[in-house]
């Protein structure tokens, strides 16, 4: 799966999370979760516990700290989904 | 019998909402609360017709099953290895989605039963229910919250 597909996918998981449904259309590597979408950041546990059942992944305490915009979060699930890449 | 856990709670005499606490595990807690007839909201809410507000109804379903059973979280080494509470360090309710079935009334005891649905990067969810002596519902809904200044636990230990 692509950077491309990942940052699609995203978007769903995001969706229930923030209220600014055009700046989601819109998203790109350096949108940030809290600043741009206005997502409470206390949902930011949500969307990483709903990204791991999305993408049957284990996401750990280090890899969540950095997902705190688009760009950090497709590397997240990249690296998870294919640890060699 | 695990009413040791009430010291580590913050809150003092007129917001203090927890009497008792009968069940406390990793997974859940169940405690009580009896509504003081003398509380400062009764006063006005309503001038000579005393009803408990939804929102203390709120915060003891809070305190009880969210703020209790994280601190026992915390306490018992069941955290997430990078959360710990300091001296400084507060609960903060992150939301609430709740409905009400019953009136309460001054000097009726409340019953919480809380079943956590996950404790993960510091955020505690459960979903919480109240009932009165008479075992009816009087509301229910889904709390979570967060410690704030959790610092690392490395730094506490400094």
């Amino acid at each position: 799966m692509d950077r491309k597909a990942i940052l699609n996918e995203l978007k769903k998981v995001l969706a229930p999370y923030t209220e600014d449904k055009a700046m989601l259309e819109g998203i790109n590597e350096q949108t940030d979760l809290i600043k741009d979408l206005k997502i409470n950041s206390a949902n930011l546990v949500d969307i990483i516990i709903d990204a791991e059942s999305q993408y049957n992944i284990e996401i750990d305490f280090d890899a969540a700290e950095k997902m705190y915009n688009v760009g950090n979060c497709i590397d997240v699930i990249a690296e998870k989904l294919n640890p060699s890449a | 019998m695990h009413n040791y856990i009430l010291n580590y709670l913050p809150y003092k005499s007129s917001f203090l909402f927890v009497d008792n606490i009968s069940a406390l595990s990793e997974d859940g807690v169940t405690g009580n609360y009896t509504l003081k007839k003398d509380a400062f909201f009764y006063e006005d809410h309503f001038p000579g017709n005393p009803v408990t507000p939804g929102v203390i109804i709120t915060e003891i379903m809070a305190q009880i099953g969210v703020v209790v059973l994280g601190i026992h979280l915390m306490l018992t080494g069941n955290a997430d290895k990078n959360v710990a509470m300091n001296e400084g360090s507060f609960p903060l309710l992150t939301s609430t989605n709740v409905e009400f079935y019953k009136m309460v009334l001054p000097e009726e005891k409340v019953i919480v039963t809380s079943k956590k649905q996950y404790f993960r990067f510091g955020k505690l969810k459960c979903l919480i229910e109240m009932h009165n002596t008479a075992n009816e519902l009087v509301a229910k809904g889904t709390f979570a919250g967060v410690i704030k200044n959790a610092a690392p636990k490395q730094s506490v230990n400094e």
